[in-house]
């Protein structure tokens, strides 16, 4: 089965690409079905790591919480720019240290505090497994600290390990 | 875009409010990129275009073309997808470049490297000193 199929999610996103692009016929469920394996019989030969997603029901919670916390932190940093640059904090660099050791749950970290105006994703030590960020309006570290900790990390724990 | 006199009303209000949402924040984006002062300020202001600046004009994109073909047109989705997989790496990559030139300048605006437990120590005395200036200097 593994051998037949060796990346599950792989496969299953590149025949939902393929039908948004080419449009939703039998034929091209085939093809794209086709195309799909051979791509991930490819990546295989590569061995990259499997991602292992424990607890699938939290995935919409985990959207919610991100595009929610976007659409603030738009408004938010589009309001300090129109203001040209004037804000309560100041940017500045703060360290987080973080329990989450699953790379695929690092790498979505990643893109939710990068993807989210206001926070950007500097360092990490893989060493020591801290984090370092840069904010752009940093008025209180233990709110931020608490955010990243509670709020993403604890769920990106929940489904990857 | 002479289909666009058929598009019934309510869906020519909204995508004209997806798109200036979009349109906005993206140009709100590159004005913040001009005219912010230090680098990992300015870093901050294209995530505006790169989020909710390309979700408005998907969004926006979807309705039209949803109401021009009279059924679901969903193949923008993938834009968003990957503008917001994607754009992370180069944002990473760039304040990482930035983090390493700072700390071999000694700015004492950034945070100093910390070395892991069990790094070996640089073993000629005079480098060790050095070394050691350095992690101190970094420090505000």
């Amino acid at each position: 089965m593994s051998r037949l199929l060796p990346y599950p999610l792989l496969v299953i996103s590149l025949i939902i690409t393929w039908l948004l692009l080419a449009g939703f016929s039998f034929g091209q469920l085939l093809l794209g079905s086709i195309i799909a394996l051979i791509a991930a019989w490819t990546l295989a030969a590569l061995r990259p790591a499997k991602p292992r997603i424990k607890r699938w029901d939290l995935l919409p919670k985990l959207f919610a919480i991100v595009f929610y916390d976007i659409v603030r932190s738009n408004i938010a940093v589009a309001s300090i720019i129109l203001h040209g640059g004037k804000r309560i904090g100041k940017s500045n660099f703060m360290t987080i240290p973080l329990d989450l050791r699953d790379p695929t749950g690092l790498a979505c970290l990643a893109i939710i505090i990068t993807s989210t105006p206001g926070t950007i994703w500097v360092d990490y030590n893989s060493a020591r497994s801290v984090l370092t960020l840069h904010i752009f309006d940093l008025v209180d570290e233990a709110a931020w600290l608490n955010l990243i900790k509670n709020r993403y990390e604890y769920l990106l724990r929940e489904i990857f390990e | 875009m002479n289909q666009a006199t058929n598009l019934p009303e309510w869906a020519a209000l909204l995508i004209a409010v997806f798109l200036i949402i979009g349109a906005g924040l993206t140009l709100i984006g590159s004005f913040g990129l001009y005219r912010l002062r230090s680098f990992y300020d300015r870093i901050h202001a294209p995530t505006l275009g790169t989020s909710w600046g390309t979700a408005g004009i998907v969004i926006a994109s979807i309705i039209y073309f949803s109401a021009i073909e009279a059924q679901l047109v969903l193949h923008q989705l993938l834009i968003g997808a990957f503008v917001t997989v994607t754009t992370p790496v180069t944002f990473i990559l760039l304040s990482r470049a930035a983090l390493y030139r700072d700390r071999a300048k000694n700015s004492p605006e950034v945070p100093p490297l910390d070395l892991p437990d069990n790094t070996p120590a640089p073993i000629p005395q005079n480098e060790q000193t050095v070394h050691h200036d350095d992690t101190s200097a970094g420090k505000p």
